[in-house]
């Protein structure tokens, strides 16, 4: 097992005169599972497309299992992607799609036969292989991209929006597919998504990236839990994040005195974190909505609106009316910025 | 009432469209001498004569091989054109593009002209070199056009998906986009056939003593001969320009692509 199993030093990338990422530096361990994660023009997709060979470093070094590939042409890699939009072969059968790759390697025909079969097998494909890609459905053609680069053992497997392109139900399927290929072939997968649950249900790692530089780097449940920015609380679903100037919380709207004191100079709130029904604070409920296991609150506050989640056996305030509400110090998250 | 004023102009233009062809096929049925319609009796003696006519042979053939090794020539140059167009961005891709239409912008009369003037008197070319060159240079913005359309429908990933594969960019492009535009290639050689087989203005200008592409064989031999041969002539030219294009339809699904 290798800690640096592809290693990106000083990586710099760009399109023309526009740097997309700047000196980026990340190592992703042999055989782990890890997500690029973040909004559209963070540099993911760039910096997947660099470590396929798709895109030419301006400055820094690719290194995988060891060996530098920075100058290495893209189908020299030995790496394996899957498109988001799948790029299956339109002409070719799901058998020879997956073979391709097998057939451009001079294999006798029996290898390439039997390689290609479990290969669809893997998958869960077995019996479609004399389909075209248009004769299948969404997720079989996602399946279908993913043997295609399976079969290829490549040393590591890139994924674009491995799951955007799903509806919901295959997408919690697809999703313990990508888990279970991964535990059996062991293969290190580096996928790149704008979706946090994504990245927090499938990824060993997150690298949250934002305009080209890691934000944060850590475990789903490190990432969850312990947000180091207001960008990355942002990310993960803490929808109320407040300056913190003296003893006053501020935001653009006004100002709320602190009950407590802190060092960070921002603090932000998950709305199951805002106390309701009870505390120092009021506010003028300005919408709410029924969520199931709980009601979802906006409140108008002299902060602003306050995101806030009440639990569902207390009473419903209507819209309009004044609520009371708490910041506690307990689930307050401390940002560094 | 609205319904029958469509259906009177789709009438309309269908008579206008396929009329002529009508009369054509009519004219050279004729059992007379000469060029008439309606026709004077209905015999198939001038469909049978026009295999007869030796010159009607040798431009035929002329016209065929440059048709042929014409758009050939023209889809050799103009299937990296379009694809280079189509997938880099390249310095002047817009006058590059109008220089590749220009030989359909420009006039016919002064095409050929300008080939006479510039090709054929001062650097000698023989006029069978310098037939094929026009009809190649005539044919390339269809074929650039055409193929460029097909590939605009190809998305690229599809090529990066086989170079991650192991294949080199050439073979990305031979084993992938190749098979995927074949519809389009296909549509182009047939309309390039066609422009190029029916060219008059071009050719007329480049024909020499003896080398007489079809249609213009076909002009000389209505000024001395007027009789129904060469209706006969056009209207099997008809029949074999339907019977490729339902053919190719057949095969490739061709008006998809046009």
């Amino acid at each position: 097992m290798s800690d640096k199993f592809v290693s990106l030093s000083d990586l710099t990338l760009s399109y023309g005169q526009t740097v997309a990422v700047p000196n980026l530096n990340l190592d992703v361990v042999e055989g782990e599972l890890i997500a690029l994660l973040g909004p559209s023009g963070c540099g993911k997709t760039t910096t997947m497309r660099a470590i396929a060979g798709l895109l030419m470093p301006t400055s820094g070094s690719i290194a995988i299992d060891g060996r530098d590939v920075t100058r290495v042409a893209a189908n020299k890699r030995g790496i394996g992607l899957v498109f988001q939009s799948y790029a299956l072969f339109p002409h070719l059968s799901a058998f020879e799609n997956v073979a391709f790759g097998l057939r451009l390697q001079k294999m006798p025909d029996a290898e390439v036969r039997e390689r290609t079969e479990k290969g669809i097998a893997t998958v869960g494909l077995t019996g479609f292989e004399k389909r075209k890609p248009a004769e299948m459905s969404g997720g079989q053609q996602q399946r279908l991209a993913l043997a295609r680069s399976l079969v290829m053992e490549p040393k590591v497997l890139l994924l674009d929006e491995p799951l955007s392109n799903l509806d919901a139900r295959l997408r919690l399927e697809m999703r313990s597919e990508l888990q279970r290929v991964q535990k059996k072939t062991g293969v290190t997968m580096v996928f790149v998504t704008h979706d946090q649950s994504e990245a927090l249900a499938l990824a060993d790692r997150i690298v949250l990236m934002k305009d080209g530089k890691i934000e944060q780097l850590g475990t789903p449940h490190e990432l969850y839990a312990e947000p180091a920015t207001a960008f990355a609380a942002e990310f993960m679903g803490f929808e109320n994040i407040f300056r913190v100037e003296g003893a006053n919380l501020v935001s653009d709207g006004g100002q709320l005195p602190l009950g407590f004191t802190v060092k960070s100079p921002m603090l932000a709130w998950r709305p199951s974190g805002v106390l309701v029904g009870q505390g120092p604070f009021s506010g003028h409920v300005s919408a709410s909505s029924f969520a199931g296991g709980h009601r979802e609150y906006v409140i108008d506050t002299p902060l602003g609106q306050i995101k806030a989640d009440a639990a569902i056996e207390t009473p419903e305030v209507p819209i309009g009316d004044s609520i009371a509400f708490d910041l506690p110090e307990t689930t307050a998250r401390a940002l560094a910025k | 009432m609205k319904n029958l004023t469509s259906w009177a102009i789709i009438a309309l233009t269908l008579t206008f469209l396929i009329g002529p062809f009508i009369i054509i096929i009519f004219a050279g049925a004729s059992a007379g001498e000469s060029l008439a319609f309606p026709p004077d009796g209905l015999s198939l003696r001038w469909y049978l004569k026009v295999f007869t006519i030796e010159s009607f042979r040798q431009s035929f053939l002329l016209s065929m091989g440059l048709a042929i090794f014409g758009t050939v020539a023209a889809l050799l140059l103009g299937i990296p054109a379009a694809y280079a167009l189509n997938r880099y961005d390249l310095p002047g891709a817009e006058t590059i593009r109008m220089v590749v239409a220009s030989p359909i912008i420009v006039p016919g009369i002064i095409v050929g002209l300008a080939l006479l003037r510039y090709l054929v008197i001062p650097l000698n070319f023989t006029v069978t070199l310098a037939l094929f060159l026009a009809h190649t240079a005539l044919v390339l913005p269809y074929a650039v056009r055409v193929v460029s359309s097909s590939l605009n429908n190809l998305r690229s990933d599809m090529e990066e998906a086989a170079v991650l594969l192991g294949c080199t960019r050439l073979q990305a492009f031979t084993k992938v986009v190749l098979p995927n535009i074949r519809g389009g290639v296909l549509a182009a050689f047939i309309l390039g056939f066609v422009t190029s087989f029916n060219q008059v203005p071009v050719s007329l200008f480049l024909s020499g003593p003896g080398v007489k592409t079809l249609p213009i064989d076909m002009l000389a031999y209505m000024e001395i001969t007027y009789d129904p041969s060469v209706a006969a002539l056009s209207a099997l030219l008809a029949f074999m320009s339907l019977a490729i294009v339902f053919v190719a339809e057949r095969l490739l699904g061709f008006s998809r692509y046009v």
